[in-house]
């Protein structure tokens, strides 16, 4: 019996293409071995470690990267909004290898059977552990948010797990998004224990405008003088519930940041580090606009790039998500000017990496109260299960599916969030993969009469959030998911005239603008919302179903592209 | 299976009533031919220079009722030349005209901040005139959304 990780090393002895980058070339050759996944010549006198958007993920995942991911404005057909043979056309990433498998929706089933789960904060906790054992006092390692939440055991434990074992790997800063989701007791809560910084330039109270967090950090590595900038998430109140946070106002806050940056540099900033939760396209503008930050460490939009892009002066750095990755940028700075950079986005392959001793027992031990849970199987998936995707996800198919059954909707509005792990075809279901997609604190399902009229608005405006080709008015969430309703989308037009051809699926008719739909849905930002958990409804159908099946989703007609 | 509560649906309700959203047939150009009158009311007409005007406001409004704004005008505020009135329209509300704020040289500068209501996704123009009849402007659009599927 030949195991993974055996296979994974012979194949390193197979395909030997020549394509530049040490990254993409060691996986093309498929040396899935931890010294050339880590392998990094290193360069100059500071090297910066990034998460961001690991969502509750203790534990190794498959996660499928998105395969239509537009880009709208100056940003279309620009990465990170390249998929498929594009995106490995752009990198030079061979198809079917190991970085295409990290990295794109290629194949993704079969490839997932050759390569395995990518992750895991033990793998993580090993890699970091390597770099500082290499570089010593340069290295800052930075969390750019989204860590403490999506799973059952995050939202079990209101962030607890998620907190105790990132602990064990001391970053120096984080920043947050999803994390604000706890309300603002238990935030405060689990910031007072972290024992380093919480930044947010973007938080005031919305009494006096002041700020709540600490806007910026300096630290001092490798005889570098650097400030680390927090920006959470700028739209928090508005693409989740405001209620959880009422005292708290958030925004862009374009101003703050040059205003900041400013003050660090006079404070003898020679290096200054923006840790954002804007999302990518955001960070490019921004990027463009405020002078003086050298590096942009972006979170959000869940983007992996095997390379930095440049914007001007400014490196902007996209690490991925669900902790597959680990970003090492090793920079050069001189009289306090970046006179060099080198970068690698490290895909923690979990068959590749030994696992850290020390955090694979926190692991366990925060997974403890849950593991019998976590572990039972409700179904069987028969086709892949997966989230991300600009319009529709199998995974949520099955979402609106249940929904469509067990609340007796006739339209179903399932949130397009980036979040959540993917099962593969002929696997079972677990409580686990079911919670990875839902697991939120505001979870019931509502059932209620919307007019024609209003489901339109809602598509528009959702649209708007995700099309408008002014990144500063995008939200950084995929479209609305809909269940028995079809529409089509011209991402190209402006608000209030994208979306046409609204059909009521089960009748075949056109969406009435006038008439009353009983539509189910999760995830309502509204507080005093009523009804059950969506994970119990998702559990109840998948058990009833045993088997699921999700047939390719051809309700959203796109153009505009 | 549980059903939802009338409170909930009424819940869900009165939370998305707080918000007007962008219709697609909302006859916009009444309200923004209001507002260019109101403009040209304070100009007497004339043309106002795009510069010296920064207008703080949140690219997307947290909470239609009550959106923070500032305004400020990078302008001289001497006994001679100064700021005298700086007037906020909002393009898109009912009733365009949200404030007149007036200064005097001992303003020492001319910034002032309040809350304002939109009542739907609009430009908020800001018209700046000094003491010796020049006029300058700035604008910004502010989106009201519904909001509730970012992430």
């Amino acid at each position: 019996m030949i195991t993974r990780r055996e296979i994974l090393q012979v194949g390193a002895a197979t395909a030997a293409l020549t394509v530049g980058g040490g990254f993409t070339r060691a996986l093309a050759q498929q040396k899935l071995t931890e010294s050339e996944l880590t392998k990094f010549d290193a360069l100059g006198n500071v090297t910066l470690l990034h998460v961001a958007d690991i969502h509750g993920q203790l534990m190794p995942v498959y996660f499928r990267e998105p395969s239509i991911n537009l880009g709208v404005g100056e940003d279309k057909g620009q990465p990170p909004h390249l998929t498929g043979g594009d995106f490995l056309q752009r990198f030079g990433i061979p198809a079917k290898s190991a970085a295409a498998y990290a990295m794109t929706s290629e194949d993704f089933s079969a490839l997932a059977k050759s390569y395995g789960r990518i992750g895991g904060l033990d793998r993580l906790a090993t890699v970091v552990k390597r770099v500082r054992a290499e570089r010593g006092d340069k290295v800052l390692f930075l969390d750019g948010g989204d860590t403490w939440q999506g799973s059952l055991g995050a939202n079990a434990s209101r962030g607890q797990d998620m907190v105790d074992c990132m602990a064990l790997l001391k970053p120096d800063a984080m920043t947050g998004h999803w994390e604000f989701t706890y309300g603002e007791a238990r935030v405060k809560e689990l910031i007072k224990g972290l024992g380093f910084p919480f930044l947010a330039l973007n938080v005031r109270d919305t009494e006096w405008n002041e700020p709540v967090f600490p806007p910026y950090k300096m630290f001092e590595k490798g005889g570098v003088k650097i400030a680390v900038l927090g920006q959470a998430f700028p739209y928090q109140p508005i693409a989740n519930p405001r209620w959880l946070i009422p005292n708290w106002s958030f925004g862009i806050r374009e101003d703050d940041i040059r205003a900041n940056v400013e003050k660090v540099r006079k404070a003898g900033a020679q290096l200054v580090v923006l840790l954002s939760h804007n999302g990518f396209d955001v960070d490019r503008k921004l990027a463009g606009r405020v002078q003086g930050i050298d590096v942009i460490l972006t979170g959000h939009t869940h983007d992996a790039l095997p390379e930095a892009i440049k914007v001007g002066k400014t490196l902007l750095i996209a690490s991925g998500s669900h902790g597959k990755f680990l970003s090492r940028l090793d920079l050069d700075v001189q009289n306090g000017a970046l006179k060099g950079f080198r970068y690698k986005l490290i895909p923690l392959f979990a068959d590749a990496i030994k696992p850290d001793a020390e955090m694979t027992a926190a692991v366990t031990k925060a997974r403890a109260p849950y593991a019998k849970e976590l572990a039972r199987v409700v179904g069987k998936a028969d086709s892949l299960l997966y989230r991300r995707g600009n319009f529709n996800g199998t995974f949520d198919d099955l979402i609106c599916a249940a929904l469509l059954k067990e609340r007796d909707a006739e339209i179903v509005l399932s949130p397009g969030f980036r979040w959540g792990t993917s099962v593969l075809p002929g696997t079972p279901i677990t409580v686990e993969d079911i919670h990875n997609a839902t697991a939120i604190t505001y979870p019931q399902v509502y059932r209620m009469a919307m007019s024609g009229q209003r489901l339109k608005e809602i598509l528009e405006d959702v649209a708007d959030n995700l099309f408008n080709p002014d990144p500063y008015y995008q939200q950084g969430g995929d479209m609305v998911r809909c269940g028995g309703l079809g529409y089509a989308i011209d991402v190209g037009k402006p608000i209030g005239s994208r979306i046409s051809a609204m059909t009521h699926l089960k009748t075949g008719k056109p969406i009435d603008p006038n008439k009353d739909y009983t539509v189910a849905g999760w995830a309502s930002v509204n507080e005093g919302t009523l009804g059950p958990p969506v994970w119990e409804l998702v559990e109840r159908y998948i058990a009833a179903e045993k088997t699921v099946r999700m047939a390719p989703n051809s309700s959203v007609k796109i153009s505009g592209v | 299976m549980r059903q939802l509560s009338r409170r909930a649906a009424l819940a869900f309700g009165a939370g998305g009533a707080a918000l007007t959203i962008v219709g697609w047939d909302r006859p916009a150009f009444a309200a923004a031919k209001e507002a260019a009158d109101e403009i040209a009311k304070f100009t007497g007409g004339k043309t106002a220079a795009k510069a010296k005007v920064s207008i703080e406001l949140p690219e997307i409004a947290e909470n239609g009722n009550t959106v923070p704004l500032a305004v400020s005008i990078d302008a001289p505020m001497t006994a001679e030349n100064y700021v005298s009135e700086v007037l906020v329209v909002a393009e898109g509300n009912p009733n365009p005209g949200v404030a007149t704020f007036h200064f005097s040289p001992m303003s020492g500068k001319a910034e002032a901040s309040t809350r304002i209501r939109l009542a739907t996704t609009q430009n908020i123009v800001v018209v700046a005139k000094t003491s010796k009849g020049e006029f300058f402007t700035g604008q910004k659009l502010v989106k009201v959304t519904i909001g509730g599927c970012g992430g």
